[in-house]
């Protein structure tokens, strides 16, 4: 499509038009988030795009309530706890998928494709009522077990492209040295598949990182809600002030971490979302 | 689905009817492979299968956690109360259109968005960085983004459509829903297509470029055949995400004006009415609509469906 006639010179200026205008849609949601979150209270309402005059204000009420602390430390042990073990995990049965023989792969990796597709909200129910059975329910237990199932297929899916990659003969080498199976896996394809494995745990703790409806549902109080939940309870300053600047504000501290990943490692992050899904 | 289940079990038979000897490294390497699997598999069909069942279990009860001591058997009359209610159907309704009209309009900005990541001369990396921003960023922020762009006190957009109230009548409240679900996802369903992209060979489009073939021509007779694959997955994965919208109707309308969703009357139903027994009723509905769903989908996919050719047989 993009074989037109024309010179190089006209046809980058078309193409970088077209790029900006790509970048204003990925963009403007966010700006417009983080022009809010320095407004002023005054200034919410004058519907202006970018504030007029800048404070700190928001940022320094939210970091002194205890209520946006406990949710920050929450999203963060839950996310990183949920996607250490995914990856874990993952890794163990995406290694045994893209690289041993055995009876019954085919239906783990046909149980993984049905948990990808799961609509979360048909364990809501469940999980909500076993939980308060078992006492999980509002503990970071309680959402660590959904998100490492959640994360898993992800896991198990982009791990086991990454693997197929691995030169195989590097494992038989050593295997012929006297290596056990066992050992090719620690001493040979693990460090060769670190790179793979970092991605997905990029991957999954956005995921884990970005959930709503498990926080909002299995949680109760401040002991377990992530931020992405606590954010609808913000309550303003007075209760006649609207909670926008602080929500704003919360709002930008929790995509800081996506921007970085994004920043930093949107090679890998785009390798890992389309082999995955598409050699899976 | 099924058939993953199917192929696996004779799998399971058959090898060991046909060779009773194993030699002793390919008992080892079948050991090893249930070994590594086996936490896995055990934590997915534990917080999986298990609450599947429990919540079936739960659903032919009468349970609402307000009175607990009215638990009893009840049949299918939950199924029949839910099956009757409009509420119900209204928010199986707005589903349906919701994931209808967005996966249509992404599938289109998406095909776009991939052709131009795939083939921008200047910024290429810029513009795969600045479109993994929607894929990645917490829905609930985005949500509140257009939340206030859209509300009457403090948003920028209605005071530039001239719109009034537009979070408060029905059909703009779902535009904007599906404006967000479209903005949040479109590059994700860019990034599965242009995959796909990325299989075109270039000697086939010169090919037919020398043949004459226009650049509609040649989108529509060489890269979609070969793309179909990729964008069937695509849009199965969408589809079903789609289904379960939650997070942008939460944030932007609570479901009012007819704008819920099945996933907010679940959510409703459980953790505000605290009603489990119909909680688990929609619970299950849904879980058998994205089964049929799926099962149309693989149907659609025929050989092509992930996880088929997945044994990774080297």
């Amino acid at each position: 499509m993009a074989v037109i006639a024309g010179s190089t010179a006209s046809r980058k200026t078309r193409w970088a038009i077209i790029d900006i205008v790509v970048v204003v849609y990925a963009l403007i949601p966010v700006l417009w988030t983080l022009s809010l979150s320095f407004k002023t209270p005054a200034a919410q309402t004058d519907k202006k795009f970018f504030p007029s005059e800048w404070t700190f204000q928001n940022y320094k009420d939210i970091f002194t309530t205890n209520e946006f602390l406990r949710a920050l430390i929450n999203s963060i042990g839950i996310a990183v706890i949920s996607t250490l073990i995914a990856v874990v995990l993952g890794t163990m049965a995406a290694y045994a998928i893209a690289r041993l023989d055995f009876p019954g792969k085919k239906a783990l990796v046909g149980v993984s494709l049905l948990i990808a597709m799961f609509p979360q909200v048909s364990l809501v129910s469940p999980l909500f009522e076993m939980e308060r059975n078992l006492g999980l329910f509002d503990t970071w237990a309680g959402l660590i077990f959904p998100y490492i199932t959640f994360g898993l297929p992800l896991a198990i899916y982009t791990l086991s492209a990454f693997f197929r990659e691995i030169p195989w003969e590097l494992e038989k080498a050593a295997k012929m040295d006297g290596a056990t199976p066992a050992q090719a896996f620690r001493r040979v394809i693990a460090p060769l598949a670190a790179p793979g494995v970092f991605t997905t745990a990029i991957l999954v703790f956005i995921f884990c990182w970005n959930d709503f409806l498990f926080a909002i549902s299995l949680t109760s109080t401040t002991a377990s809600r992530t931020v992405p939940a606590a954010l609808s309870f913000f309550t303003g300053a007075s209760q006649f002030e609207a909670p926008t600047g602080t929500i704003s504000a919360a709002a930008v501290v929790i995509t800081i971490p996506i921007i970085l990943f994004v920043l930093f490692f949107q090679r890998r992050i785009v390798a890992g979302l389309t082999s995955g899904a598409v050699k899976g | 689905m099924s058939q993953t289940v199917e192929t696996g079990t004779p799998a399971e038979v058959v090898p060991a009817k046909k060779k009773p000897v194993l030699s002793e490294g390919k008992r080892a390497e079948r050991r090893l492979g249930w070994l590594l699997c086996a936490p896995a598999a055990i934590v997915m069909v534990a917080v999986t299968g298990w609450p599947i069942i429990y919540s079936v279990w739960l659903s032919l009860q009468r349970y609402d956690l307000r009175f607990p001591d009215d638990r009893e058997f009840v049949g299918l009359s939950n199924y029949a109360a839910v099956l009757t209610d409009k509420y119900w159907w209204t928010a199986f309704g707005i589903t349906s259109l919701i994931t209808v009209v967005s996966v249509i309009i992404e599938l289109v900005l998406g095909m776009l968005l991939a052709l131009i990541m795939h083939r921008t001369l200047v910024g290429r990396g810029l513009v795969r960085t600045v479109s993994l921003i929607p894929y990645g960023i917490v829905t609930v922020v985005a949500a509140f983004s257009w939340f206030y762009a859209w509300n009457t006190d403090t948003g920028y957009l209605t005071s530039l459509f001239g719109a009034e109230a537009p979070l408060t009548q029905q059909i703009s409240s779902l535009a904007i829903i599906i404006l967000a679900e479209v903005w949040k996802t479109t590059p994700f369903m860019a990034l599965l297509l242009m995959a796909g992209l990325a299989l075109v060979p270039d000697d086939l489009l010169k090919a037919a470029s020398m043949d004459g073939a226009t650049a509609w021509q040649r989108f529509t007779k060489v890269m979609l055949p070969v793309m179909k694959p990729a964008i069937l997955v695509a849009l199965l994965f969408r589809t079903l995400d789609a289904f379960r919208v939650f997070d942008n109707i939460f944030v932007l309308t609570k479901g009012a004006n007819d704008t819920s969703s099945v996933s907010m009357q679940t959510y409703n139903n459980l953790i505000k009415g605290l009603n489990l027994g119909i909680g688990s009723t929609m619970s299950v509905l849904i879980f058998i609509a994205v089964a049929i769903i799926a099962f149309i989908f693989i149907k659609l996919f025929g050989a092509s469906a992930p996880g088929s050719d997945s044994g990774g047989r080297r």
